[in-house]
Protein backbone atom coordinates (compact mmCIF):
# COMPACT_ATOMS: atom_id res chain seq x y z
CA UNK A 1 0.00 0.00 0.00
CA UNK A 2 1.51 3.41 -1.08
CA UNK A 3 1.33 6.33 1.28
CA UNK A 4 0.99 8.78 -1.71
CA UNK A 5 -2.53 8.16 -2.94
CA UNK A 6 -3.76 8.46 1.09
CA UNK A 7 -1.81 11.59 1.57
CA UNK A 8 -3.60 13.58 -0.71
CA UNK A 9 -6.63 12.27 0.06
CA UNK A 10 -6.19 12.68 3.80
CA UNK A 11 -8.47 15.01 5.21
CA UNK A 12 -7.06 17.20 8.94
CA UNK A 13 -9.03 18.01 11.18
CA UNK A 14 -7.53 21.74 10.67
CA UNK A 15 -8.32 21.95 6.82
CA UNK A 16 -12.33 21.11 7.73
CA UNK A 17 -12.44 24.11 10.45
CA UNK A 18 -11.93 21.60 13.10
CA UNK A 19 -9.94 20.44 16.38
CA UNK A 20 -9.48 17.37 17.08
CA UNK A 21 -8.68 16.09 20.58
CA UNK A 22 -5.23 14.05 21.27
CA UNK A 23 -6.79 12.56 24.04
CA UNK A 24 -10.51 10.66 23.29
CA UNK A 25 -10.08 11.95 19.57
CA UNK A 26 -13.08 13.59 19.25
CA UNK A 27 -14.14 16.14 16.87
CA UNK A 28 -14.46 20.00 18.29
CA UNK A 29 -15.26 23.43 15.85
CA UNK A 30 -12.06 25.34 15.32
CA UNK A 31 -11.05 27.84 18.26
CA UNK A 32 -13.12 25.51 21.13
CA UNK A 33 -10.92 25.40 24.46
CA UNK A 34 -11.96 22.03 26.50
CA UNK A 35 -12.93 19.26 24.90
CA UNK A 36 -16.58 18.29 25.30
CA UNK A 37 -15.77 14.82 25.87
CA UNK A 38 -13.07 14.30 27.93
CA UNK A 39 -12.17 17.79 29.34
CA UNK A 40 -8.70 17.72 27.67
CA UNK A 41 -7.00 21.14 26.38
CA UNK A 42 -7.41 21.59 22.84
CA UNK A 43 -5.00 22.99 20.19
CA UNK A 44 -5.20 22.36 16.55
CA UNK A 45 -1.66 22.71 16.77
CA UNK A 46 1.04 23.67 19.69
CA UNK A 47 2.35 26.86 18.44
CA UNK A 48 5.35 26.00 21.15
CA UNK A 49 5.81 22.74 20.55
CA UNK A 50 9.46 23.37 19.12
CA UNK A 51 10.67 26.41 22.05
CA UNK A 52 9.62 23.22 24.60
CA UNK A 53 11.16 20.42 22.64
CA UNK A 54 14.41 22.98 22.53
CA UNK A 55 14.62 24.08 25.93
CA UNK A 56 13.93 20.38 27.81
CA UNK A 57 16.45 19.19 25.01
CA UNK A 58 19.22 21.54 26.19
CA UNK A 59 18.84 21.00 29.88
CA UNK A 60 18.69 16.91 29.28
CA UNK A 61 22.16 17.87 27.51
CA UNK A 62 23.35 20.11 30.05
CA UNK A 63 22.64 17.14 32.67
CA UNK A 64 23.47 14.37 30.67
CA UNK A 65 27.45 15.54 31.05
CA UNK A 66 27.92 15.65 34.37
CA UNK A 67 26.05 12.55 34.54
CA UNK A 68 28.86 10.92 32.46
CA UNK A 69 31.78 12.56 34.34
CA UNK A 70 30.80 11.68 38.25
CA UNK A 71 30.60 8.13 39.96
CA UNK A 72 27.33 6.54 39.55
CA UNK A 73 28.32 3.65 42.23
CA UNK A 74 30.84 3.80 45.00
CA UNK A 75 31.59 0.44 46.10
CA UNK A 76 33.12 0.11 49.41
CA UNK A 77 34.85 -3.62 50.62
CA UNK A 78 37.34 -3.80 53.55
CA UNK A 79 39.64 -1.54 53.39
CA UNK A 80 39.25 -0.56 49.57
CA UNK A 81 36.67 2.29 47.62
CA UNK A 82 35.76 1.90 44.23
CA UNK A 83 34.00 4.63 42.44
CA UNK A 84 32.05 3.46 38.79
CA UNK A 85 30.79 5.90 36.12
CA UNK A 86 28.23 4.97 33.86
CA UNK A 87 31.03 3.57 30.90
CA UNK A 88 33.35 2.17 33.94
CA UNK A 89 30.22 0.34 35.31
CA UNK A 90 29.71 -1.33 31.87
CA UNK A 91 33.40 -2.15 31.46
CA UNK A 92 33.31 -3.94 34.83
CA UNK A 93 30.63 -5.91 33.66
CA UNK A 94 32.39 -7.30 30.69
CA UNK A 95 35.14 -8.51 33.32
CA UNK A 96 32.68 -10.80 34.65
CA UNK A 97 32.50 -12.05 31.05
CA UNK A 98 28.52 -10.51 31.16
CA UNK A 99 28.73 -9.58 27.93
CA UNK A 100 25.04 -9.64 27.01
CA UNK A 101 24.29 -7.24 30.25
CA UNK A 102 27.28 -5.27 29.48
CA UNK A 103 25.79 -4.70 25.80
CA UNK A 104 21.82 -3.87 27.79
CA UNK A 105 23.34 -1.25 29.90
CA UNK A 106 25.74 0.20 27.19
CA UNK A 107 23.20 0.51 25.02
CA UNK A 108 20.52 2.01 27.62
CA UNK A 109 22.72 4.35 29.02
CA UNK A 110 24.81 5.54 25.98
CA UNK A 111 23.64 4.54 22.71
CA UNK A 112 20.02 5.98 23.76
CA UNK A 113 20.10 9.36 25.37
CA UNK A 114 22.65 10.08 22.60
CA UNK A 115 20.63 8.71 19.99
CA UNK A 116 17.55 10.46 21.38
CA UNK A 117 19.49 14.11 21.67
CA UNK A 118 20.21 13.41 18.02
CA UNK A 119 16.96 12.24 16.43
CA UNK A 120 14.79 14.81 18.06
CA UNK A 121 17.12 17.47 17.30
CA UNK A 122 16.80 16.38 13.98
CA UNK A 123 12.99 16.11 13.61
CA UNK A 124 12.62 19.65 15.30
CA UNK A 125 15.27 21.12 12.81
CA UNK A 126 13.14 19.57 10.14
CA UNK A 127 9.36 19.99 10.96
CA UNK A 128 10.51 24.04 10.80
CA UNK A 129 10.00 24.68 7.20
CA UNK A 130 9.20 22.46 4.19
CA UNK A 131 11.01 19.38 3.80
CA UNK A 132 11.25 16.68 1.42
CA UNK A 133 11.33 13.96 3.80
CA UNK A 134 8.66 10.71 3.68
CA UNK A 135 6.15 11.75 6.73
CA UNK A 136 6.10 8.34 7.58
CA UNK A 137 9.76 7.81 8.28
CA UNK A 138 9.94 10.77 10.45
CA UNK A 139 6.89 9.35 12.32
CA UNK A 140 8.37 6.00 12.99
CA UNK A 141 11.43 7.83 14.14
CA UNK A 142 9.48 9.44 16.69
CA UNK A 143 7.70 6.72 17.49
CA UNK A 144 10.90 4.92 18.33
CA UNK A 145 12.43 7.70 20.36
CA UNK A 146 9.22 7.85 22.23
CA UNK A 147 9.16 4.78 22.98
CA UNK A 148 12.65 3.56 23.66
CA UNK A 149 13.74 6.89 26.30
CA UNK A 150 12.04 5.57 29.21
CA UNK A 151 14.53 2.86 29.11
CA UNK A 152 17.21 4.31 29.99
CA UNK A 153 15.90 4.39 33.34
CA UNK A 154 17.40 1.10 33.98
CA UNK A 155 20.72 2.08 34.98
CA UNK A 156 19.25 4.09 37.79
CA UNK A 157 17.35 1.20 39.52
CA UNK A 158 20.20 -0.59 39.39
CA UNK A 159 22.06 1.73 41.57
CA UNK A 160 18.86 1.80 43.57
CA UNK A 161 18.84 -1.67 44.17
CA UNK A 162 22.10 -2.27 44.72
CA UNK A 163 22.43 0.51 47.18
CA UNK A 164 19.55 -1.15 48.74
CA UNK A 165 20.64 -4.73 49.15
CA UNK A 166 24.67 -4.74 49.55
CA UNK A 167 24.81 -3.06 53.39
CA UNK A 168 27.12 -5.68 55.22
CA UNK A 169 27.91 -2.89 57.61
CA UNK A 170 32.02 -3.56 57.73
CA UNK A 171 32.52 -5.71 54.92
CA UNK A 172 31.05 -4.32 52.06
CA UNK A 173 28.63 -1.02 51.03
CA UNK A 174 27.67 0.55 47.99
CA UNK A 175 26.50 4.07 47.63
CA UNK A 176 24.54 6.01 45.09
CA UNK A 177 27.20 8.67 43.44
CA UNK A 178 25.88 12.45 42.22
CA UNK A 179 26.06 10.91 38.77
CA UNK A 180 22.51 9.07 39.53
CA UNK A 181 20.97 12.16 40.23
CA UNK A 182 21.91 13.79 36.92
CA UNK A 183 21.22 10.47 35.00
CA UNK A 184 17.93 10.33 36.15
CA UNK A 185 17.25 14.41 35.70
CA UNK A 186 18.34 13.84 32.14
CA UNK A 187 16.45 11.17 31.17
CA UNK A 188 13.26 13.30 32.58
CA UNK A 189 13.79 16.14 30.48
CA UNK A 190 15.00 13.85 27.60
CA UNK A 191 11.45 12.28 27.95
CA UNK A 192 9.76 15.95 28.31
CA UNK A 193 11.36 17.30 25.27
CA UNK A 194 10.39 14.14 22.96
CA UNK A 195 6.58 14.73 24.47
CA UNK A 196 6.24 18.37 23.29
CA UNK A 197 7.48 17.70 20.29
CA UNK A 198 3.56 17.73 17.91
CA UNK A 199 3.64 14.99 15.66
CA UNK A 200 1.30 16.47 13.50
CA UNK A 201 3.46 19.07 12.35
CA UNK A 202 5.22 16.34 10.51
CA UNK A 203 2.62 16.66 7.98
CA UNK A 204 1.78 19.99 8.16
CA UNK A 205 4.79 21.14 5.71
CA UNK A 206 4.19 18.35 3.30
CA UNK A 207 0.79 19.67 2.97
CA UNK A 208 2.23 23.48 2.16
CA UNK A 209 4.98 21.75 -0.57
CA UNK A 210 1.78 20.22 -2.10
CA UNK A 211 -0.87 22.78 -2.16
CA UNK A 212 2.56 25.19 -3.52
CA UNK A 213 3.22 22.53 -5.95
CA UNK A 214 -0.23 22.49 -7.42
CA UNK A 215 -0.72 26.74 -7.77
CA UNK B 1 -17.91 20.22 8.23
CA UNK B 2 -19.51 20.11 11.52
CA UNK B 3 -18.33 17.63 14.40
CA UNK B 4 -20.42 14.48 15.08
CA UNK B 5 -19.85 11.48 17.03
CA UNK B 6 -18.64 9.65 14.26
CA UNK B 7 -16.07 11.06 13.30
CA UNK B 8 -12.65 10.64 14.53
CA UNK B 9 -9.28 12.34 14.34
CA UNK B 10 -6.14 10.93 14.53
CA UNK B 11 -4.34 12.03 17.29
CA UNK B 12 -1.07 11.57 15.80
CA UNK B 13 -1.31 13.51 12.28
CA UNK B 14 -4.60 15.09 12.51
CA UNK B 15 -6.55 12.99 9.79
CA UNK B 16 -10.09 13.16 9.55
CA UNK B 17 -11.73 9.56 9.41
CA UNK B 18 -15.89 8.65 9.89
CA UNK B 19 -16.02 5.50 11.82
CA UNK B 20 -19.99 4.91 13.00
CA UNK B 21 -19.50 1.36 14.07
CA UNK B 22 -16.63 -0.91 14.41
CA UNK B 23 -17.15 -4.65 13.24
CA UNK B 24 -15.63 -7.35 16.09
CA UNK B 25 -12.17 -8.14 15.62
CA UNK B 26 -11.71 -5.61 13.72
CA UNK B 27 -8.88 -2.75 14.23
CA UNK B 28 -9.43 0.65 12.51
CA UNK B 29 -6.06 2.54 11.21
CA UNK B 30 -5.30 5.85 10.64
CA UNK B 31 -5.08 5.85 6.53
CA UNK B 32 -1.84 8.18 6.68
CA UNK B 33 -0.19 7.53 9.36
CA UNK B 34 -1.29 3.93 10.53
CA UNK B 35 -2.15 4.50 14.20
CA UNK B 36 -4.40 2.31 15.47
CA UNK B 37 -7.38 4.27 16.18
CA UNK B 38 -10.26 1.97 16.94
CA UNK B 39 -10.44 -1.60 18.05
CA UNK B 40 -13.80 -3.54 17.42
CA UNK B 41 -13.38 -5.36 21.04
CA UNK B 42 -16.43 -5.95 22.91
CA UNK B 43 -14.96 -7.70 25.87
CA UNK B 44 -11.67 -5.06 26.01
CA UNK B 45 -12.75 -2.70 28.48
CA UNK B 46 -13.92 -5.95 31.06
CA UNK B 47 -10.43 -7.34 29.94
CA UNK B 48 -9.31 -4.10 30.97
CA UNK B 49 -10.68 -4.01 34.14
CA UNK B 50 -9.78 -7.58 35.50
CA UNK B 51 -6.41 -6.75 34.53
CA UNK B 52 -6.18 -4.23 36.27
CA UNK B 53 -7.97 -5.51 39.39
CA UNK B 54 -5.48 -8.19 39.44
CA UNK B 55 -2.03 -6.19 39.13
CA UNK B 56 -3.12 -4.09 42.07
CA UNK B 57 -3.64 -6.87 44.28
CA UNK B 58 -0.20 -8.11 43.13
CA UNK B 59 1.65 -4.84 43.56
CA UNK B 60 0.05 -4.33 46.89
CA UNK B 61 1.67 -7.62 48.05
CA UNK B 62 5.02 -6.83 46.39
CA UNK B 63 5.57 -3.64 47.98
CA UNK B 64 6.76 -4.49 51.74
CA UNK B 65 7.23 -8.28 50.97
CA UNK B 66 11.21 -9.40 50.82
CA UNK B 67 12.04 -8.84 46.98
CA UNK B 68 15.47 -10.06 47.07
CA UNK B 69 17.59 -11.84 49.69
CA UNK B 70 21.69 -11.78 49.17
CA UNK B 71 23.59 -13.94 51.29
CA UNK B 72 27.18 -13.49 51.75
CA UNK B 73 28.55 -16.21 54.32
CA UNK B 74 26.98 -15.07 58.13
CA UNK B 75 25.45 -11.70 56.60
CA UNK B 76 21.68 -11.71 54.93
CA UNK B 77 20.39 -8.77 53.42
CA UNK B 78 16.55 -8.45 52.41
CA UNK B 79 15.46 -5.77 50.13
CA UNK B 80 11.81 -4.88 49.22
CA UNK B 81 10.59 -3.06 46.35
CA UNK B 82 9.65 -0.34 49.35
CA UNK B 83 12.92 -0.08 50.52
CA UNK B 84 15.29 -0.20 47.05
CA UNK B 85 12.69 2.77 46.61
CA UNK B 86 14.10 4.39 50.02
CA UNK B 87 17.46 3.62 49.23
CA UNK B 88 18.92 6.82 48.36
CA UNK B 89 16.72 9.09 51.21
CA UNK B 90 20.01 9.88 53.17
CA UNK B 91 21.61 13.02 52.63
CA UNK B 92 21.66 14.91 49.16
CA UNK B 93 20.36 11.78 47.11
CA UNK B 94 16.33 12.15 48.66
CA UNK B 95 15.19 13.87 45.86
CA UNK B 96 15.99 10.41 43.97
CA UNK B 97 14.67 8.55 46.44
CA UNK B 98 11.20 9.58 45.64
CA UNK B 99 11.64 9.71 41.99
CA UNK B 100 12.18 6.18 42.13
CA UNK B 101 9.76 5.74 44.18
CA UNK B 102 7.56 7.43 41.82
CA UNK B 103 8.39 5.60 39.29
CA UNK B 104 7.77 2.42 40.45
CA UNK B 105 5.70 1.95 43.18
CA UNK B 106 3.02 5.50 43.21
CA UNK B 107 2.38 6.02 39.35
CA UNK B 108 1.82 2.65 38.64
CA UNK B 109 -0.63 2.21 41.61
CA UNK B 110 -2.13 5.10 40.34
CA UNK B 111 -2.69 4.22 37.07
CA UNK B 112 -4.47 1.31 38.08
CA UNK B 113 -6.81 2.70 40.38
CA UNK B 114 -7.65 5.82 37.50
CA UNK B 115 -8.40 3.26 35.21
CA UNK B 116 -10.21 1.08 37.79
CA UNK B 117 -12.67 4.23 38.80
CA UNK B 118 -13.12 5.39 35.55
CA UNK B 119 -13.64 1.62 33.71
CA UNK B 120 -14.88 -0.56 36.94
CA UNK B 121 -18.59 0.13 36.49
CA UNK B 122 -18.72 0.04 32.94
CA UNK B 123 -17.31 -3.33 33.05
CA UNK B 124 -20.23 -4.18 35.26
CA UNK B 125 -22.85 -2.31 33.07
CA UNK B 126 -23.41 0.94 35.44
CA UNK B 127 -23.52 4.26 35.40
CA UNK B 128 -19.53 5.56 35.43
CA UNK B 129 -18.83 7.50 38.26
CA UNK B 130 -17.86 10.91 38.85
CA UNK B 131 -14.97 12.20 37.47
CA UNK B 132 -14.56 9.15 35.20
CA UNK B 133 -13.29 11.02 32.53
CA UNK B 134 -10.68 13.06 34.12
CA UNK B 135 -9.35 9.74 35.26
CA UNK B 136 -8.86 8.05 32.21
CA UNK B 137 -7.32 11.19 31.34
CA UNK B 138 -4.81 10.80 34.37
CA UNK B 139 -3.89 7.38 33.57
CA UNK B 140 -3.14 8.33 29.65
CA UNK B 141 -1.01 10.68 31.10
CA UNK B 142 1.01 8.76 33.55
CA UNK B 143 1.55 5.73 31.24
CA UNK B 144 4.97 7.00 30.24
CA UNK B 145 6.17 7.25 33.55
CA UNK B 146 5.01 3.91 35.50
CA UNK B 147 8.07 1.92 35.09
CA UNK B 148 7.72 -1.54 36.50
CA UNK B 149 9.20 -2.99 33.68
CA UNK B 150 11.92 -1.08 33.24
CA UNK B 151 12.53 -1.53 37.05
CA UNK B 152 12.42 -5.36 36.40
CA UNK B 153 15.41 -5.33 33.80
CA UNK B 154 17.12 -3.04 36.26
CA UNK B 155 16.85 -6.30 38.60
CA UNK B 156 18.48 -8.87 36.10
CA UNK B 157 21.24 -6.24 35.35
CA UNK B 158 21.84 -6.03 39.14
CA UNK B 159 21.67 -9.65 39.76
CA UNK B 160 24.46 -10.25 37.37
CA UNK B 161 26.44 -7.32 38.90
CA UNK B 162 26.33 -9.29 42.80
CA UNK B 163 27.08 -12.99 41.26
CA UNK B 164 30.46 -12.70 42.83
CA UNK B 165 29.98 -10.84 46.15
CA UNK B 166 27.38 -12.81 47.20
CA UNK B 167 24.56 -15.70 46.36
CA UNK B 168 21.05 -13.99 45.95
CA UNK B 169 17.53 -15.49 46.55
CA UNK B 170 14.45 -14.01 44.38
CA UNK B 171 10.88 -13.61 47.34
CA UNK B 172 8.08 -14.18 46.13
CA UNK B 173 7.35 -10.87 45.52
CA UNK B 174 9.83 -10.56 42.48
CA UNK B 175 7.41 -13.19 41.12
CA UNK B 176 4.15 -11.50 41.86
CA UNK B 177 6.26 -8.63 40.82
CA UNK B 178 7.18 -9.87 37.28
CA UNK B 179 3.11 -11.04 36.50
CA UNK B 180 2.49 -7.41 36.96
CA UNK B 181 4.78 -6.24 34.12
CA UNK B 182 3.44 -8.88 31.76
CA UNK B 183 -0.44 -8.10 32.94
CA UNK B 184 0.32 -4.72 32.33
CA UNK B 185 1.53 -5.26 29.13
CA UNK B 186 -1.55 -6.96 28.15
CA UNK B 187 -3.94 -4.82 29.28
CA UNK B 188 -2.08 -2.02 27.32
CA UNK B 189 -2.87 -4.03 24.14
CA UNK B 190 -6.49 -4.16 25.00
CA UNK B 191 -6.79 -0.21 24.85
CA UNK B 192 -7.63 1.81 21.87
CA UNK B 193 -8.94 5.81 22.96
CA UNK B 194 -11.69 5.67 20.63
CA UNK B 195 -13.22 2.33 21.88
CA UNK B 196 -12.97 3.57 25.36
CA UNK B 197 -14.11 7.04 25.25
CA UNK B 198 -17.00 5.79 22.90
CA UNK B 199 -18.11 3.37 25.99
CA UNK B 200 -17.51 6.06 28.72
CA UNK B 201 -19.83 7.74 26.40
CA UNK B 202 -22.47 5.57 26.23
CA UNK B 203 -22.48 4.25 29.41
CA UNK B 204 -22.97 7.80 30.93
CA UNK B 205 -26.28 8.36 28.67
CA UNK B 206 -27.58 4.72 30.76
ZN1 LIG C 1 -11.28 14.84 24.36
ZN1 LIG D 1 -2.90 9.39 11.60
Amino acid sequence: MDGSGHRRAALTARTAGLVGCRQCTRVSPLGTELCPRCGGRLESRDETSLQKVWAWWLVGVMFYIPANVYPMLITRTVGRSQEDTIVGGVVELTHYGAWGVAAIVFFASVMIPVGKFIAIGYLAMIVRKPHGHKPGHLLHLYEVVEWIGRWSMIDVFVVAILVALVQFELLASINPGIAAVCFALSVVFTMLSAMSFDSRRIWDEIETVTKEGAE
Amino acid sequence: MTPSDDLVCCPVCDTLHEIATVPDGIRYRCVRCNTVIAVGQPEAILRIVVLAVTALVLMIIVIFYPFLELRNGVFTSRASVFETAMSFSQGAMAPLSIAVAAFVIVLPIARLMALIWALGPLSVERKPLPGAALALRLAETLKPWAMAEIFMVGVAVALVKLADLATLNMGPAFWSFASIVVITAIKDTQMSKHSIWTALDTAARR
